[in-house]
């Protein structure tokens, strides 16, 4: 053969990569793309092949481990997850991970024998946890089931924190909120309610062995500054603040023309729930492009569903109040003349971003704050500058989401179970890493190598008109079992990893040519930018790693672009020698008391 | 067994210039052994045609019996194609050229289909240098009954069941280039890097031209004791220069040392770049050629690369002096051109 193609002498500027190290639980953890995404890191594909299965118990109980709300989550998650999917990659529409979770919410049967037993003779540390939001909750389901004593106190009537009183029930029905709520108070958590903190220096009097403060980011923006803020004021309010009045009934109903003022997802769940509350005419109004605004597409989608047009490019003025009456507001268009637009309405929301608050936190205790909404904490062990008080969720780094927050809980309950045992904080635990052969039979998979060409399954919803009479009624219906087990069956099972044994090959090439979407190559070493460049399709989204071998017989290695692998089994399949095998790896983060 | 491939394929693969991906190159899902060199044949095949560009409904695959005979299957889905009986491809691949002479014939057939029932044919289309393209996947056995011998087998070279050959082997190169071949390579089924180039090379060649690709059958003939197995040839391999092959029309973007590359211009403009290693030779001499391929016999070595090349031959159609339209686009003026024409021919006759 052409030997000097391979007999290859590196410039020296060139170094080889090295063969990559498979033993490091995160190389195939990035492998799986929306597991590596969800803050909590969920095994993804682990649960959706339970659902293909019709286990939905099992895969519910996957999500409950991990992110705590499956049935919550599969609602209302932010979904991380969906844009990594790799098999938006390859295909028009990702894998419907989050509205997946809410299948196992939905038809899984009675779960509660298989929650954690809960010691009954306790360990002697005493917890007090300070707001009730899913920040804390993950640190109860965390450490009730190690014999933790735990406090939880809330100013609000129940537990839930914003799922509670900002996500609206036509999003979060309170029943699935309230059930999931119980799995852990359940657990024999004791609650406070109605009882807002107001000073931690007496609070800490309390002797508690570890104070945990997830009290979110409860205050709304103001605009105060706006002229006619003050005049008008009882027809202007502040969107979180008007939400919670809404979810408690203290407020029912609202003008006729509405504007919300922000681009935010916020902006969606006011605009939507005035449509509900009869508002006839809202519209959304935003500063920049549209393409720019925060707010989820899909939550975007659902707003124009019901028919509430965004207008955009538009910058507050004023309030303009007539007779003492809030008549409309002026803005000024980006890019327009220098007339003021004028706009219309009898009241207005403003959604325009939330923050923390620790008004209640004294000066004089030792815990630094680095402004009045940023604690000091350490990034990784969530503690403040003293010692027993730990942060998390929207209190720790600022407004975030649910997702965000149960994975600074597990965090933080590490921590705490850590502190609590006179143990260092840095020396955390690891993820546990299962790997186990897929082979069945000489070209048989355990798991189902197959991947479908079905296109995402549609979520059924009710009827607009029908949803906009009745705030409680929720709009998604969810996928039915079968559409669930079809949209399952598009995941690509990425945590079923290609395992490649570079001494069993020969070298023969059925591997390359077999794989669909040309991930394996086999060529001269170089550095990771020349091997990019050089692959037959070469490799530019850098973010995915390569597979690189040891040396091979010919001083070729193997390099794969894990990118667009379809984990289909085919180079597997097609290897005479067995150098290839498939494995699943399943990657579950550490826990606390591990 | 999973017996359907993924739809999906890399979402940047790039258009050639006709505006086809390699996907539009791809045929059926392979039926042959996991491993098998003939699989590795067939995707250079299609890189081949994908890289040229050829358009499929231009290109017409014709085979004989044998697993390498039915790979036809597995490559350019899109094209035409006709799968013959055992040894007799050739004689079908001459009727098709005889009735279009402008479709790019790809031959494919195996060494038994070649080398044993199929020798009178095969030495009869290389006397006649029918244009088309005849690669051989030459795995020294007959793979689709089993792995028995074949007459490309080397002597004392062992297959599976165990036993050395007795016979002497026969080199179709060796025989090509005697009988009047005008493009006559050798490449092996586990250098694309090679092979590619290769097959470009001969799919722009008019006139006869055999592509010898050495394809290791897994199954039966990948022993250590096998002059075909893997192994056996990259370590016995010697290619006579690395080559590149570039298209009509197309830019040459690398910069050629002098001296060290042989410059070979085809009839259709493209060029055949090849950098000479030591020792190299003139392709372009057939008794240099001839002589060579013998010395690296006695050195069991094998020789890859381009081993015969010499352009402008006649081919078949310009030796019996045939029709230059297609028949099936002759009209009923050319087919019956009338009373007046007959008279004339006759007039020849007196
Ligand atoms: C309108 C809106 C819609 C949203 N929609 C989504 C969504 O669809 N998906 C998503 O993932 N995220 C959403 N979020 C964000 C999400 O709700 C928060 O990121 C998440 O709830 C933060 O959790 P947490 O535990 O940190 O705090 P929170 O949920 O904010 O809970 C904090 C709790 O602490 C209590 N508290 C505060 N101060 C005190 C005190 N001094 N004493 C006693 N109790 C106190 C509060 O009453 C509250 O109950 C939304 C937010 C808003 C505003
Ligand atoms: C007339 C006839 N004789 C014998 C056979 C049996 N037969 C089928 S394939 C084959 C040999 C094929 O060998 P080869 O061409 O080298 O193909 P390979 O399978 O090795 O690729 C034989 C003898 C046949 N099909 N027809
Ligand atoms: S599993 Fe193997 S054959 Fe399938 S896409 Fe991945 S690398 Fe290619
Ligand atoms: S199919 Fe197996 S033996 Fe052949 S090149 Fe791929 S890994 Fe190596
Ligand atoms: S028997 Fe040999 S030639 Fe036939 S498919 Fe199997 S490996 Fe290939
Ligand atoms: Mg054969």
């Amino acid at each position: 053969m052409s030997q000097q193609a391979y007999l290859f002498i590196y410039p020296c500027e060139i170094t080889p990569l090295k063969p990559t190290d498979i033993q490091d639980p995160e190389y195939f953890h990035k492998v799986i793309d929306c597991q590596y995404a969800c803050p909590a890191h969920t095994p993804v594909p682990e649960y959706i092949r339970l659902i293909a299965d019709g286990r939905y118990a099992d895969a519910y109980m996957i999500n409950w481990h991990s992110n705590v709300f499956p049935g919550v989550l599969g609602r209302i998650c932010d979904r991380p997850c969906e844009p990594a999917c790799r098999r938006g990659r390859v295909d028009k529409d990702p894998v419907a991970i989050c509205r997946l979770k809410r299948v196992t919410a939905d038809f899984k049967d009675d779960i509660r024998a298989r929650l954690p037993k809960i010691p009954s003779d306790k360990n002697g540390k005493k917890i007090a946890l300070i707001g009730g939001g899913p920040a804390s909750l993950t640190v109860a389901h965390d450490l009730m089931p190690l014999g933790y004593q735990i406090d939880l106190y809330d100013e609000q009537a129940a537990a839930g924190g914003f799922m509670r009183s900002q996500v609206p029930s036509f999003r979060l029905p309170l029943e699935v909120l309230d059930e999931e709520i119980s799995y852990i108070l359940d657990m024999g958590v004791t609650t406070t309610f109605n009882c807002r903190i107001t000073s931690l220096k007496e609070f800490l009097q309390k002797g508690y062995d570890a104070v945990f403060i997830g009290t979110g980011a409860p205050r709304g923006r103001d605009m105060p500054n706006l002229p006619g803020r003050r005049e008008g004021g009882a027809s202007i309010h502040v969107g979180i603040e008007w939400l919670a009045a809404v979810s408690y009934g203290h407020i029912e109903e609202i003008g006729t023309t509405t504007l919300v003022i922000g681009g935010g997802n916020t902006a969606m769940d006011c605009c939507r729930m005035a449509r509900r509350l009869g508002g006839k005419d809202v519209r959304v109004v935003v500063r920049g492009p549209r393409s720019k605004m925060n707010a989820s597409p899909w939550e975007i989608e659902d707003a124009l569903r019901e028919k509430i047009p965004i207008m955009e490019n538009l910058t507050p003025l004023e309030f303009v109040v007539k007779d003492g009456r809030l008549i409309g507001m002026h803005f000024e268009k980006a890019g327009g003349g220098k007339e003021p637009v004028f706009v219309a309405c009898d009241e207005v929301l403003l959604a325009v971003g939330q923050q923390n608050a620790f008004t209640w936190i004294e000066k004089d205790l030792g815990l630094k704050l680095k402004n009045r909404w940023v604690p000091v904490i350490d990034e990784v062990t969530l503690q403040s500058t003293l010692p027993q008080v730990f942060f998390g969720g929207d209190a720790a780094f600022g407004p975030r989401n649910v997702i965000t927050a149960v994975a600074l809980g597990h965090r933080a309950a590490i921590s705490i179970d850590l502190f609590c045992r006179g143990k260092d904080l840095k020396d955390r635990p690891g993820p546990s890493v299962t790997l186990s052969s897929q082979k069945m039979g000489v070209h048989d998979w355990i798991y189902d190598s197959r991947v479908t060409d079905e296109a995402r399954q549609h979520v059924p919803t009710v009827e607009t008109v029908k949803s906009i009479e009745d705030r409680m009624l929720e709009v998604e219906l969810g996928f039915n079992k079968k559409s669930g087990k079809t949209e399952a069956e598009r995941c690509l099972n990425c945590d079923v990893q290609t395992v490649f044994n570079f001494k069993e090959c020969i070298e023969c090439d059925a591997c390359v040519d077999i794989c669909p979407t040309s991930c394996i190559n086999f060529l001269v070493n170089g550095d990771e930018e020349d091997l990019r460049a050089r692959l037959s399709m070469p490799a530019k989204n850098t973010s995915q790693a390569l597979y690189v071998s040891d040396i091979l017989k010919t001083g070729r290695v193997m390099v794969k672009d894990e990118n667009v692998c379809l984990h289909c089994g085919l180079c597997a399949e097609r290897c005479p020698t067995a150098a290839w095998e498939m494995v699943k790896c399943f990657y579950a983060c550490a826990k606390a008391g591990q | 067994m999973t017996f359907t491939r993924p739809k999906f394929r890399h979402p940047d693969l790039p258009p050639n210039a006709l505006g086809y991906t390699r996907r539009d190159y791809e045929g059926a899902l392979s039926t042959l052994c996991a491993g098998c060199g003939h699989d590795s044949i067939s995707n250079a095949i299609i890189q081949a045609c994908y890289e040229l560009p050829l358009e499929p409904h231009r290109v017409v695959k014709m085979s004989g019996i044998g697993c390498s005979s039915k790979t036809p299957a597995y490559f350019l889905g899109r094209s035409h194609g006709f799968n013959s009986v055992h040894g007799r491809m050739p004689a079908i691949a001459t009727g098709a050229n005889m009735a279009n002479r402008d479709l790019l014939y790809l031959g494919v057939s195996g060494d038994g289909d070649t080398a044993s029932i199929g020798l009178g044919q095969f030495t009869h289309v290389v006397r006649r240098n029918l244009n088309m393209v005849y690669i051989v996947m030459n795995n020294g056995c007959y793979g689709l009954t089993k792995g028995q011998d074949s007459a490309t087998a080397d002597r004392g070279s062992t297959s599976k069941k165990g036993a050395p050959n007795l016979f002497e082997s026969i080199d179709l190169c060796e025989l090509a280039i005697q009988l009047g071949a005008g493009f006559v390579a050798r490449g092996f089924s586990g250098d694309k890097i090679q092979l590619v180039p290769l097959l470009k090379a001969a799919m722009s060649h008019k006139g006869f031209s055999l592509v010898d690709v050495i394809s290791p059958c897994v199954t039966f003939n990948n022993t250590n004791a096998s002059t075909k197995s893997y192994q056996y040839v990259r370590d016995h391999a010697e290619a006579t220069g690395t080559l590149d092959f570039i298209p009509l029309r197309q830019e040459i973007t690398t910069e050629y040392q002098e001296g060290s590359t042989q410059e070979v211009p085809l009839h259709d403009g493209s060029v055949i770049y090849l950098y000479k290693g030591e020792g190299a030779r003139d392709i372009t001499n057939r008794r240099a050629a001839m002589d060579s391929l013998e010395s690296h016999r006695v050195e069991s070595r094998i020789m890859t690369g381009i081993l015969y090349f010499q352009e402008g031959i006649e081919d078949t159609h310009e030796m019996i002096k045939t029709s230059q339209q297609p028949l099936n686009a002759l009209q009923q003026e050319d087919l019956c051109p009338g009373n007046a024409a007959l008279q004339q021919l006759m007039e020849g006759y007196r």
